[in-house]
């Protein structure tokens, strides 16, 4: 284990630095959950950072943030600090999930049980 | 099937969802279920059995100091720096999709994903008769985030089988948490799971 860089990713790291130019995603006042929707407003510019412009490519159907983060193979920190880049760019709209509320939503539990049912 | 298990979903960068797993323009709304258990319990077999996407998988990044203190004695011995974790979704309606989460049991991987549990509608338990001790951490940490749960036993055909309130017993559940058996493998019985976890918490709603 104290073998540097036997198991270690070299580059990985660094690569993502340069994706998110340097931002760790903590200070962006956006908060994206695994499953807020994310949908294009807008179409990848030829300008644009690859990585971005393919999650408008691929949010023209909505997709999760945890999909957008499985589709283009980057870690979740890295997705939303991309995606919070499109927010404030008005490029993608986000579809927030419902809130935590301290009892479970008996409308929306009805409906998940329903939605099972025919499965 | 947790540490870089699954391939990624996609070809590299290039990927995207397949036209037949598009969600419809309509869907406003997602929640989530979190599957927590043990290596090898098969949380990943239980997202595919109900899932209408093959299983994808997010990966975070793991510090390197995390992975030294870490007692992954199981599956797989490499030290990953990136630690994957297995989803699937289900269409509920035009306008609902209930997404599944599969996390191992040690809390650690649950901060890499911030927010795993925040705003998840509850969770599944999947336990192994054969590991029952892994569950037992699993529960407490549950109850002390105030996670409603169910535990699912997953019926290995070697595993010994017990009678559910001796399971109960063992894992010292409250009377109220529901325990059922299901196949994993099976779409009706992961389904049910699902289900019993529904009730569960249409009960604690009212």
């Amino acid at each position: 284990m104290t073998d540097p860089g036997a198991d270690w990713e070299a580059g990985n790291p660094e690569r993502l630095y340069v994706i998110t130019r340097g931002r760790s995603g903590l200070t962006e006042r956006v908060v994206l959950d695994l499953v807020t929707l994310i949908v294009a407003k807008s179409r990848p510019q030829p300008a644009m950072q690859p990585e971005q412009a393919a999650i408008l490519r691929i949010c023209e159907s909505p997709l999760s943030v945890a999909e957008v983060s499985a589709h283009l193979n980057l870690p979740m920190s890295v997705v939303t600090v991309l995606i919070a880049d499109l927010l404030t760019e008005d490029r993608v709209e986000a579809r927030a999930p419902v809130p935590k509320a301290e009892l479970p939503d008996r409308a929306l539990i009805e409906a998940v049980m329903n939605g099972l049912q025919k499965l | 099937m947790d540490f870089r298990s699954s391939e990624p979903g996609g070809a590299s960068g290039s990927g995207g969802p397949a036209g037949t797993d598009l969600l419809p323009d309509t869907a406003a709304t997602a929640v989530k279920v979190v599957i927590v258990g043990g290596f090898g319990v098969g949380k990943t077999t239980l997202v595919g059995a109900v899932s209408e996407i093959r299983p994808l998988t997010t990966e975070e990044t793991m510090t390197r100091a995390g992975v030294e203190v870490d007692d992954v004695t199981g599956v797989e011995r490499k030290t990953s720096t990136t630690v994957a974790m297995d989803f699937g979704r289900i269409s509920i309606s035009d306008e609902l999709v209930l997404y599944l989460f599969g996390t191992p049991g040690q809390q650690r991987f649950w901060f890499l994903w911030n927010g795993l549990f925040e705003g998840a509608l509850g969770a599944v338990v999947l336990v192994d008769t054969r590991r029952l001790e892994v569950s037992f951490d699993v529960i407490g940490r549950l109850e002390e985030r105030g996670v409603p749960f169910v535990v699912a036993v997953n019926t290995f055909p070697e595993s010994p089988s017990y009678p559910i309130e001796d399971l109960r017993a063992a894992l010292d559940l409250p009377d109220e948490v529901p325990i059922v058996a299901c196949d994993a493998r099976s779409r009706a019985a992961s389904r049910d799971v699902l289900l019993a976890l529904m009730r569960y918490l249409y009960s604690l709603s009212s």
